[in-house]
C-alpha cells in the first residue's frame, strides 16, 4: 500500500513542481516588467499597474483562481474549455499574475533602495544606462532581494496546493483521494514531507546564494 | 584660449532659480576653488558641468589639444542626445562627496570598469585591456593604495575610498577634474590624506575645479578662488584677494564664519 500511495504522491508533486517552475518562468519577467510600470513618471501607467498589483495582493489567491476559472464561462466566453488542460491554465494564468504582483514589489523596492549616486557615478563616467543597469546596478539589487524573494518562493511552494479548488490534480488533491478510495488519512498528511524536503532544499539554495553575495556590502 | 569656459549659465528648478549667470574659465593646469554658503548652487553647477542636470541657459565650452568643442550651448536651442551627452562627460572628471564607489567590485575593478566598457568592441581589445589594467594599478599607486588593488570598498576607510574615487575619475583621462566637498563625508583625521592626493594632482598640473569648505587648502592650492552665494559669483579671484583681502561684504561675513577675514 505505501509504494502505491508515494507513487500517486509522486504523480501530484510533480504537478506540484510544474505549476512552481511555471509561475517562477512567468512571473519574474512578468513582475519586472511590472516594476518598471510601476516606477513609470507616466501616472496612468503607475497608477494601472499599482492598482493591479494592490488588487492581487489584497485579495486570496484562491478567490483568484476561482474568478479566473469560473467568470469567463459564466460570462459566455468559455475560453478555459471542459478539460484538465484548461484547468491547468487557469491556474498557471492565475498564479502567474499573482506572484508578478508580490514580486514586482519586491523589484521595484530593490532597485529604488539603490543610492542615485550609484547611478550618477556611472553616468560621469560615460557609461550608457544599460550598461549602468547590467554593471552596477543589477548586482546590488539582486543581493537585496534574495531574502525576500527566497520567503515569497518558499509561500509559493506551499500555494501551490491551493489549485485543487479547480480540480487541478497536485499531490494533495492525490493524498486526500486516499480517504474516499481506501479510507486512509495518514497519505493527506504524508504529503506534508514533500513540501518540507523541497522547501529544505530551496532554504539551503537561497542560503548558498546570500552567502555567495556576502563578498560585498549595498 | 583658456581650456574651460563657462558663460552665463543659469539653472532652474520649476520656478527656483538656482544659477543666474555663472561665467568664469580656467586655464589648463590651473586650480579653482569655489566657496559659499550652503545652498548657494556649487553642488548644482559642478553638476551641470557634468550633465547631470542640464542647463537651462549659457554655454559651456572646452578647448583641449582636439580643439574647440562647444559641450553645451543654450541659444542653440536643441536637446543633446544622449550619446552626446557621453562625449560631452568624457572631457569631464566628477569626484562626489559621498564616493559612490561601486560596491560589487574591488578598488582595481572600479578604477578599470569604465575604461573597459570604452575598449569592447575595439579591434586591439586585448592589448587595451592589458594597458588599462596597467594605468589603474598605476593610479592606484599614485593615491597612495598600491597594496588595496583588491579590497572592496566596504573594507576601506573612508578616505581611503575617496582616494580610490579620485583615481576612478582619472581613469579616462578627463580634461577637467571637479570636486564636491570631497572631504565632507570625512572624519576629520581622514581628511588629510585625501587632501594631500588633490595638492599632488596640483602639482602635477591637474585641471581641477574643487567645491570645498577647507579655507585654508583653498588658500594653498588655488590659483583662482569663486565665491558663490545666491546663484551669482559674489568675488573672484586669486586666493589672496578673494580669502585675504575680499572686497566684497557679503565674502567678508562668509569667511568671518570660518574665523578668517
Ligand atoms: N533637483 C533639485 N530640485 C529642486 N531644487 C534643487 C534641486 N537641486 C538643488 N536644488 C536647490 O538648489 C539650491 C542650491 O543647491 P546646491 O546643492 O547647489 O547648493 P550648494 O551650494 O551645493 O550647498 P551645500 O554647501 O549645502 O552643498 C538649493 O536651494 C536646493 O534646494
Ligand atoms: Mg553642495
Amino acid at each position: 500500500m505505501f509504494q502505491t500511495v508515494v507513487m500517486s504522491l509522486n504523480e501530484g508533486f510533480v504537478k506540484s513542481l510544474e505549476i512552481f517552475a511555471l509561475t517562477l518562468l512567468g512571473a519574474i519577467p512578468l513582475g519586472l516588467i511590472m516594476s518598471f510600470g510601476s516606477m513609470s513618471s507616466f501616472k496612468p501607467l503607475s497608477g494601472f499597474v499599482r492598482t493591479v498589483v494592490w488588487i492581487f495582493r489584497g485579495s486570496p489567491l484562491m478567490i483568484q483562481l476561482l474568478l479566473i476559472y469560473y467568470a469567463p464561462g459564466m460570462l459566455g466566453y468559455n475560453i478555459w474549455g471542459t478539460g484538465s488542460s484548461g484547468r491547468f491554465a487557469a491556474a498557471m494564468a492565475a498564479f502567474i499574475l499573482n506572484y508578478a504582483c508580490y514580486f514586482s514589489e519586491i523589484f521595484r523596492g530593490g532597485i529604488e533602495s539603490i543610492p542615485r549616486g550609484q547611478k550618477e557615478a556611472g553616468q560621469v563616467l560615460g557609461m550608457t544606462g544599460t550598461q549602468i543597469f547590467f554593471k552596477v546596478t543589477l548586482l546590488q539589487v539582486i543581493k537585496r532581494i534574495v531574502p525576500p524573494m527566497g520567503n515569497e518562493i518558499i509561500t509559493l511552494v506551499k500555494d501551490t496546493s491551493l489549485v485543487r479548488v479547480i480540480s487541478v490534480y497536485e499531490v494533495m488533491w492525490n493524498g486526500q483521494a486516499f480517504i474516499k478510495s481506501s479510507g486512509l488519512i495518514w497519505p493527506l498528511f504524508f504529503t506534508a514531507v514533500y513540501y518540507l524536503a523541497f522547501n529544505g532544499l530551496l532554504t539551503i539554495l537561497f542560503g548558498w546564494l546570500e552567502k555567495k553575495l556576502d563578498y560585498f556590502k549595498v | 584660449m583658456a581650456l574651460l569656459e563657462v558663460t552665463d549659465l543659469h539653472k532652474n528648478f520649476d520656478q527656483l532659480q538656482v544659477l543666474k549667470g555663472i561665467s568664469f574659465s580656467l586655464e589648463k593646469g590651473q586650480t579653482l576653488s569655489i566657496i559659499g554658503p550652503s545652498g548657494g548652487g556649487k553642488t548644482t553647477l559642478l553638476r551641470c558641468l557634468n550633465f547631470l542636470e542640464m542647463p537651462s541657459a549659457g554655454r559651456i565650452a572646452i578647448n583641449d589639444d582636439g580643439g574647440s568643442h562647444v559641450l553645451f550651448d543654450g541659444s542653440a536651442g536643441r536637446e543633446l542626445k544622449a550619446a552626446q551627452i557621453r562625449e560631452n562627460r568624457l572631457h569631464f572628471g566628477l569626484v562626489f562627496q559621498s564616493f559612490n564607489l561601486f560596491p560589487q567590485y574591488t578598488a582595481l575593478q572600479n578604477v578599470s570598469l569604465a575604461p573597459r566598457l570604452r575598449a569592447k568592441g575595439k579591434e586591439d581589445r586585448k592589448a587595451q585591456l592589458r594597458a588599462i589594467e596597467e594605468k589603474s594599478v598605476e593610479l592606484l599607486r599614485r593615491v597612495g593604495l598600491g597594496d588595496k588593488l583588491d579590497y572592496y570598498p566596504h573594507q576601506l576607510s573612508g578616505g581611503q575610498q575617496q582616494r580610490v574615487a579620485i583615481a576612478r575619475a582619472l581613469a579616462l583621462t578627463p580634461d577637467v577634474l571637479f570636486f564636491d566637498e570631497p572631504t565632507s563625508a570625512l572624519d576629520p583625521e581622514l581628511t588629510g590624506e585625501v587632501l594631500n592626493v588633490i595638492r599632488q594632482l596640483a602639482r602635477e598640473n591637474m585641471t581641477m575645479v574643487v567645491v570645498t569648505h577647507e579655507m585654508g587648502f583653498a588658500q594653498a592650492v588655488s590659483d583662482q578662488v569663486l565665491f558663490i552665494d545666491g546663484g551669482v559669483i559674489v568675488e573672484q579671484g586669486p586666493p589672496e584677494q578673494v580669502l585675504g583681502a575680499p572686497t566684497e561684504e557679503r565674502t567678508r561675513q562668509f569667511l568671518r564664519g570660518f574665523g578668517k577675514g
